[in-house]
């Protein structure tokens, strides 16, 4: 196992009585890929937004390379190398495909804070913008409005928006949500393909079992706030618990959903 | 002492007066996410209806005191039906532009139908004089807002923490997620609450009326002033709004008396304090982005 | 095709604004001297609204102090007129910066009335301050002297005076458009369309929000500069909420999504205000119906709406 990129120490989130998130430990290896399960309201997306800078943790650390980023600003922890996706699309509707990824490559090279060029002719800019959305597949929706493009696209453009800003750590959470199997199966292909690149290590959350065991080096298992498991998949798919929490029976997973926690 | 004393009923009786208003564009703004820039219009109408009931009608205040803000209500239920529904889905923006429209409209239709000029209302025989607490002489009419105040208070708290619909509207006002889950968006709960907070804003105007000056000009005040209330003590709550109330009474009444070079200032500075030590206001929550 | 139409058209329009003061009569150079200054007040605004998408309510407060500092200048250093107005940019932009770090923290709905009340506040003070300010009155008995830079120019004559305001109006204008533009600009409207991305994008929003405030308030502040030896007077009114009104109506009137937008709502706003004042008093209430109106109806703007009919029918 390599350092780990990301460590988490007994990170903690409380809403009023309710703990969301309860004391999650969690190491997450440089260049590897670890995915966080479990039902709608195991406190995932609370999970993500304290990791991000999104919430300011109740109690508990988040050190990035052993630096302690607990409770700072997104844009700071943007800076230190970590970038995420969201649920829900997060894009900039108004803009076409490939401004979208330029706005997030002149704030990574700090052309944000030039008045007086012209966004429109920042060739280097705009040429790196266009190769990263070939990478991404997506080369061909360049000049299109990012507000009418399908579903799976905006999803890969959110993706090409995160990784502009270079990040060490990415956070994709439920990249695949609401995609038809073949944007499934597209989306799979290409974050197996970044992660096996050495460049990025990844946290994902997932419900689609197929995509977090073909591409999860390690996974926790998180149920109301707390991890119930963590290990290598295999260790995981055995574990008698999470067959039965969560694995198994869709029932419990719509108890879970009557229980959730605000997020 | 009595100077003191005065100075404090003197607040008391501002602070509540504006408490009634602040808290009514509190709920409006809790409920339908609206600032209702015009709220402060609909206090000046309130207060214009009543000077017509009592000078030119010839009716009691007693009478006005009622009549005149049901007629607010309903003027606030035509603009809900008839403007504000076109934009509730929008983006806040639309709302606050819309809003800021019905208070230019409001402002010139009452100088169009009442002139520019200074109006007076007398107040009722019965509080008329002035009666002798802590030692200094004060206006009856004074303790008669502080009453009409408290009472409001009272009413509200019972509505608020006795009722269902009250407490279902204050538990929207602090989270707007649950209120959508409750679903108590109908388009009768909205015209409701926002006839509610206008019904608010009059009682306030006609309260208002016998001790202040009437003219095009006093809707423009209180807003600013409701707006410096409801960011001391925080957007969307109701004690929040008491204590910004009273907050600013006490800035207004000892401001007014000892530091009367700067007493129109000291508001402000009271509300770029709070700005720079709780950005949410006292009270609030969750205002940040 | 469009854009060449477009293009001409501007041409036209600058040509004819630059030969103005030979085919019509005086008035009308009054008028676009005002349609020019309020339009350029209405841009920075749209600065701030159109582009970053905070709605402000007291940008009057920018206008008005920049409006006091050239007159101030003027009555009691005499000083020439484009120091007056760098003077004016600068307290326009200062004013911004210490309000616009109170406001731009909390969101739209604060920022909204704490512009209105700081607005407000500036007004007051210039209301009460009256060994400074003279009160309701305002400072007038200034005279325009020299325009400075070596430049012979008999500022008194109308004629002349429009086209320094033409010529500052265009440059300031262009120099806004390019910050529209640039790739802080490009920031600006990606914060107004998702403010949360740009912040995941590692940049402080808040900062940016900022300094598109205090740019919009140093351009506000220009525009009153502008205006007080134009009107030979700085009142308190420059500083009222009703003036605030003005560039926001201006903004929607003309369209929020263009940059000459507000130019052409300013000259909308300006000669539908002459010829209603001659009819009617209530100047103000066929403001807020058209405000109204606008928002129910038409929230793209004259030039929006006029341009996506266009677009339509050449399909």
């Amino acid at each position: 196992m390599n350092e780990p990129l990301l460590s988490i120490r007994s990170l903690s989130k409380h809403f009023g009585g309710v703990a969301a998130v309860d004391g999650i430990d969690l190491d997450v290896p440089a260049r590897e890929t670890v995915a966080i399960i479990g039902p709608n309201g195991a406190g995932k997306t609370t999970f993500y937004n304290m990791v991000s800078g999104r919430m300011t943790p109740s109690a508990g650390q988040v050190l990035l390379n052993g630096r302690d980023i607990t409770g700072q600003p997104p844009h700071r922890i943007s800076r230190l190398g970590v970038s995420r996706s969201f649920q829900i699309n997060n894009i900039f509707t108004e803009m076409t495909v490939r401004e979208n990824v330029e706005v997030a490559l002149a704030a990574f090279h700090h052309h944000s804070r030039r008045w007086f060029n012209l966004a429109s002719r920042n060739r280097p800019i705009q040429e790196e913008a266009e190769s990263l959305l070939e990478r991404l597949s997506i080369g061909e929706l360049s000049a299109r409005r990012a507000g009418v493009i399908s579903y799976g696209d905006k999803r890969l453009l959110e993706i090409a928006v995160v990784l502009a800003t270079r990040p060490k750590l990415v956070l994709l959470d439920e990249p695949t949500a609401g995609m038809t199997p073949e944007e499934t199966r597209r989306v799979t292909a290409l974050v197996k393909s970044l992660a096996d690149s050495g460049d990025y290590t990844f946290l994902i959350t997932e419900h689609d079992m197929e995509v977090v065991f073909s591409l999860a080096d390690r996974i926790l298992v998180m149920h109301r706030g707390k991890a119930l498991v963590a290990g290598t998949p295999e260790e995981v798919r055995r574990h008698p618990e999470v067959r039965k929490a969560y694995l198994g029976e869709d029932d419990d997973d719509q108890e879970s959903l009557s229980q959730e926690a605000p997020q | 002492m009595s100077g003191i004393g005065a100075a404090f009923l003197n607040s008391l009786d501002i602070g509540l007066l504006l408490f009634v208003i602040a808290v009514g564009l509190n709920i409006v703004f809790g409920v339908l996410n609206v600032i209702n820039f015009a709220h402060g219009a609909l206090y000046m109408l309130g207060a214009y209806l009543a000077y017509s009931l009592i000078n030119l009608l010839g009716m009691p205040f007693w009478v006005a005191l009622i009549v005149a803000p049901l007629v607010v209500a309903a003027v606030a239920v035509l603009i809900d039906r008839l403007v504000l529904r076109f934009i509730y889905q929008r983006d806040v923006a639309d709302s606050l532009l819309l809003t800021f429209a019905l208070l230019l409209i409001i402002n010139e239709s009452v100088r169009s139908l009442w002139g520019s000029g200074i109006h007076v209302v007398e107040p009722p025989a019965l509080l008329q004089g002035t009666v002798h607490v802590f030692g200094a002489s004060y206006p009856t009419y004074s303790l008669f807002v502080i009453v009409v105040g408290l009472v409001l208070l009272a009413g509200l708290w019972f509505l608020f923490n006795r009722t269902r619909a009250g407490k279902i509207m204050r538990a929207a006002a602090l989270d707007r997620e649950m209120a959508e889950a409750l679903c108590i968006n109908t388009k009768r709960v909205v015209t409701g609450v926002f006839a509610f907070g206008a019904w608010l804003a009059a009682i306030g105007g006609v309260v208002a009326a016998p001790m202040r000056a009437i003219d095009p000009g006093m809707g423009d005040k209180i807003i600013i002033e409701s707006f410096i209330v409801v960011v001391i003590g925080g957007l969307g709550s109701f004690p929040g709004a008491l204590i910004g109330a009273l907050v600013l009474g006490l800035i207004h009444g000892f401001g007014g008396r000892y530091l009367p070079g700067i007493n129109m200032l000291l508001p402000f500075v009271g509300m770029a304090l709070i700005l720079l030590i709780k950005p949410t206001g006292i009270m609030g929550k969750g205002a940040g982005v | 095709m469009k854009n060449a139409i477009l293009m001409a058209v501007f041409v036209v329009v600058l040509a004819g604004l630059v030969l103005l003061p030979w085919f019509t009569p005086y008035f009308y150079i009054f008028i676009a001297t005002e349609i020019l200054i309020m339009g350029l007040f209405a841009a920075s605004f749209n600065l701030i609204f159109g582009y970053t998408g905070m709605l402000s309510f007291g940008h009057a407060a920018f206008f008005g102090i920049g409006s006091y500092a050239t007159a101030m200048l003027l009555l009691h250093l005499q000083w020439p007129l484009v120091y007056c107005l760098i003077a004016s940019v600068v307290f326009g932009a200062l004013l911004a910066l210490v309000i616009g770090f109170l406001s731009v923290r909390l969101n739209e709905v604060y920022f909204a009335m704490l512009t209105l009340a700081f607005g407000m506040m500036v007004f007051s003070i210039a209301h009460q301050w009256r060994s400074v300010t003279n009160g309701s009155d305002g400072i007038a008995g200034f005279t325009v002297g020299e325009f400075g830079l070596g430049l012979p120019l008999t500022l008194g004559n109308p004629a002349v005076y429009y086209h320094v305001v033409l010529v500052i109006v265009v440059l300031a204008s262009a120099l806004l458009y390019l910050i529209g533009r640039s790739s802080f600009g490009m920031i600006l409207q990606a914060i107004r369309q998702n403010a949360e991305r740009v912040s995941f994008c590692g940049l402080n929003v808040r900062a940016y929000r900022l300094a598109a405030f205090t740019i919009g308030g140093g351009f506000a502040g220009l525009a009153g500069g502008l205006m007080a030896p134009f009107l030979r007077v700085a009142s308190p009114e420059m500083l009222h909420w009703s003036t605030s009104a003005e560039p926001v109506l201006m903004s929607i009137l003309g369209g929020t999504g263009y940059f000459l937008g507000p130019f052409v709502g300013s000259a909308i706003f300006i000669l539908l205000e002459t010829w209603i004042t001659s009819i009617t008093h209530a100047w103000m209430l066929v403001l807020g119906i058209v405000l109204a109106l606008m928002v129910m109806f038409f929230r793209r703007g004259v030039l929006g709406t006029f341009l996506d009919w266009w677009q339509e029918r050449q399909r």
